[in-house]
């Protein structure tokens, strides 16, 4: 029986990885991912899942243990968070170009210095160029969903590319939510059994994982690329597929929020969408056109969607909680690429904050808006404790 | 005989590395599933579009590979196909002693069913002859050259075999290309435990070494006969399939009762010449020669013949 139960982010997460039945888990605690792992920890020590649980000694390995079991040709998890991620970059940079369909799940935390273990950005953002699928959900609901549609789009023969699906620290991971768990007949039926192509066996002695050199490499890089981009379209028809599935349509690459004959839009990810939903809600109201643009797919980069939903608007404010020191906002510099050349030049603003889990009141985004009506801004921090910083 | 790891791969003349390679690829057989840390190894056999492996084999990173054989066991043993293949790690000295010794820690105290086999070359020979934990004392590389100051590295080699030791781990071995029918011995009987398993193999070097590429094997030779690299196991598995018993002492495996001058050993390598160029080396020749009598001592091993 599908159920609605009132349960903690991470568990819903853990209850979908258990329904995919991953065969190998592999993860290294860090704060504030570790519900997840202790979660599917009791679920295997329980037997309620076939799976091995390898308990690593680091992130490195954890990445590298769900490296080599996923090469061997079974489905695989890990999951982690801000320093955890950046530890394991370097293993997500080698199964993306390995095109090992890894789920992996980030509980978006900020990262050091200053040591800070609360809610921002940074961390799966710094990890935007590894040739990784991001995913970013806006409440648990939509972390359980995209767990299951994850599986489904790396494996997808026409994609074949690790995911990261991502959840606000705290805010997603450890708050309790209304949460519908599918059963395991939905999600079998939804999600078939992995069965690669090839993987490591004596059977078919493969060599994985090749020294390629200036004749080779390049054209790698490139299948990459351009693979990536195609994989927009299996992840639309995976969603609508999943919406037919489970009777939940979680849209597009992007959640176009009252866009359609909006003036002003903010374009955000993540849990903060629901507060800004709730603005543009009381704003509507008042009889201002505002909407909101959710990014739900950042890698690949949704150009052509944010285009067709915001060419006709006047204003958008883009509000991230990320920042590549010595350039500015990370969203925002793709968000003005995607208009370059194009026709329609909606202003572009862009603002900071909520860093290291700075609280993000409704309020702000309010001024946002007015903000960003008036004219254009560029690299705004925002709620800014103005006594802190010294001329 | 067909080599499970094929000719046309592009090791150097006289490499001492991809010789023991052969012989644990040979000696295990067609039913494995090798991982390669970055390194001599991986460079020299899977440049694409080629490959040496007649078996299955993947590369992923420097200091994973223990992990990632431990990601490998994992999946055979759930999936019901542990009889398929034994899993086999090979690293170099560095990604074993040094950036891979936390992964390899970790897959030794999960006890995970990997056999891991360091090719003990004593530098970073791939990058271009770095120092490395496992250098052994006095030996000049790029980064531990003999200069005013410094007369080659200035301290000892990691005994990596101890700290594996440590985990209580069932097999732990050393062996030399120089000995094949014991080297050869030892990785048959590695497969036959249960769990985690270290062989670390010294592997000599020309490039690195500075030693002339015909005496690769002879120096492997004399590495054992002086006392400098002692060949030993240490069955710790009360019992296993072959009914093999061990107590978790050392046993030596390859005796010897009249040593030979370490000067032998090292005169026969460039990465020691200036202990013989400068006036300075012959007290580091004394302080290398009571290296090996204290291993002599420990392992059994006769006086040095005059």
């Amino acid at each position: 029986m599908k159920k609605t139960v009132i349960v903690e982010g991470s568990k819903a997460v853990s209850e979908a990885v258990k329904l995919c039945r991953p065969k190998v888990i592999a993860a290294y605690p860090i704060t504030p991912q570790t519900h997840i792992v202790e979660n599917l920890s009791q679920i295997v020590a329980d037997g309620e899942l076939d799976a091995e649980f390898v308990h690593v000694e680091s992130e490195h390995s954890a990445a590298s243990v769900v490296l080599g079991a996923s090469a061997t040709g079974v489905r695989t998890y890990t999951s982690s968070s801000s320093q955890g991620l950046l530890l394991l970059l370097e293993v997500l940079y080698n199964l993306a170009g390995m095109r090992l369909p890894v789920v992996i799940g980030c509980v978006n935390r900020a990262v050091s210095s200053p040591l800070n273990i609360w809610n921002d950005h940074q961390d799966a953002i710094t990890a935007r160029d590894a040739g990784i699928i991001q995913l970013w959900a806006e409440d648990a609901q939509e972390a359980l969903d995209m767990h299951i549609q994850a599986y489904k789009i790396a494996e997808n023969k026409e994609v074949l590319f690790p995911v990261i699906v991502n959840l606000d620290g705290y805010i997603i991971s450890h708050t309790f939510e209304a949460v519908e768990i599918p059963t395991q007949e939905e999600v079998d039926s939804f999600l078939p059994p992995y069965q690669p192509e090839v993987y490591l066996t004596p059977k078919n002695p493969l060599s994985f994982g090749a020294f390629a050199d200036w004749n080779y490499y390049q054209e790698v890089r490139q299948i990459m690329q351009e693979t990536i981009e195609k994989s927009k379209e299996v992840i639309l028809e995976i969603t609508k597929d999943f919406a037919q599935h489970f009777g939940r349509d979680n849209g597009s690459l992007v959640e176009k929020y009252k866009t359609d004959d909006a003036e002003t839009v903010v374009i955000a990810m993540g849990s903060i969408c629901g507060i800004i939903k709730e603005l543009v809600d009381e704003l509507r109201n008042q009889g201002k056109k505002v909407g909101l643009l959710r990014i739900r797919v950042y890698r690949p980069f949704p150009k052509e969607e944010i285009y067709q939903a915001l060419k006709n608007v006047k204003n958008i404010a883009v509000f991230e909680r990320c920042l590549s020191v010595g350039s500015g906002g990370i969203v925002a510099n793709e968000v003005k690429s995607v208009f370059y050349g194009k026709e329609k030049q909606p202003r572009i603003s862009n603002f900071i904050g909520g860093l290291g889990g700075r609280d993000l009141p409704k309020d702000l985004f309010r001024g946002i808006v007015e903000r960003a009506e008036k004219e254009v801004i560029e690299n705004e921090f925002v709620a800014v404790r103005t006594e802190l910083i010294k001329d | 005989m067909k080599h499970l790891f094929a000719s046309g791969h592009t090791a150097c003349v006289g490499c001492g590395e991809v010789l023991p390679v052969i012989m644990v690829v040979d000696t295990i057989g067609p039913n494995a599933i090798y991982v390669s840390a970055t390194g001599c190894i991986e460079v020299f056999s899977s440049r694409y579009p080629e490959s040496a492996w007649e078996v299955p084999w993947i590369h992923s990173l420097f200091e994973n590979a223990a992990a990632v054989a431990s990601g490998i066991a994992s999946a055979l043993k759930i999936s019901g196909r542990k009889n398929e293949a034994k899993v086999v790690a090979l690293a170099g000295d560095g990604g074993t002693a040094d950036i891979g010794l936390q992964a390899l820690s970790g897959m030794l105290e999960r006890g995970d069913d990997v056999l891991f086999v360091c090719f003990d070359n004593e530098a970073y020979m791939n990058t271009g002859i770095q120092r490395s934990g496992s250098t052994p004392f006095a030996a000049a590389t790029t980064t531990s050259p003999a200069g005013k100051l410094w007369l080659g590295k200035m301290q000892r080699k990691k005994n990596v075999p101890a700290i594996v030791a440590a985990h209580n781990v069932p097999y732990v071995a050393t062996a030399s290309p120089g000995y094949y029918a014991d080297l050869k011995n030892k990785v048959k009987k590695a497969l036959t435990f249960e769990g985690p398993k270290y062989i670390q193999i010294l592997s000599p070097c020309p490039l690195g070494w500075r030693s002339d590429p015909a005496m690769s094997v002879e120096i492997a030779k004399l590495a054992v006969q002086c006392g400098l690299y002692p060949l030993y196991e240490i069955v710790t598995r009360s019992e296993n399939q072959s009914g093999f018993r061990g107590n978790g002492e050392l046993r030596v495996t390859i005796k010897v009762e009249k040593r030979k001058p370490v000067e032998e050993y090292l005169k026969l390598q460039g990465r020691f010449r200036h202990l013989f160029d400068k006036p300075e080396g012959k007290a580091v020749i004394q302080e290398i020669q009571t290296i090996a009598d204290e291993n002599a001592e420990k392992y059994g091993y006769g006086e040095v013949a005059k």
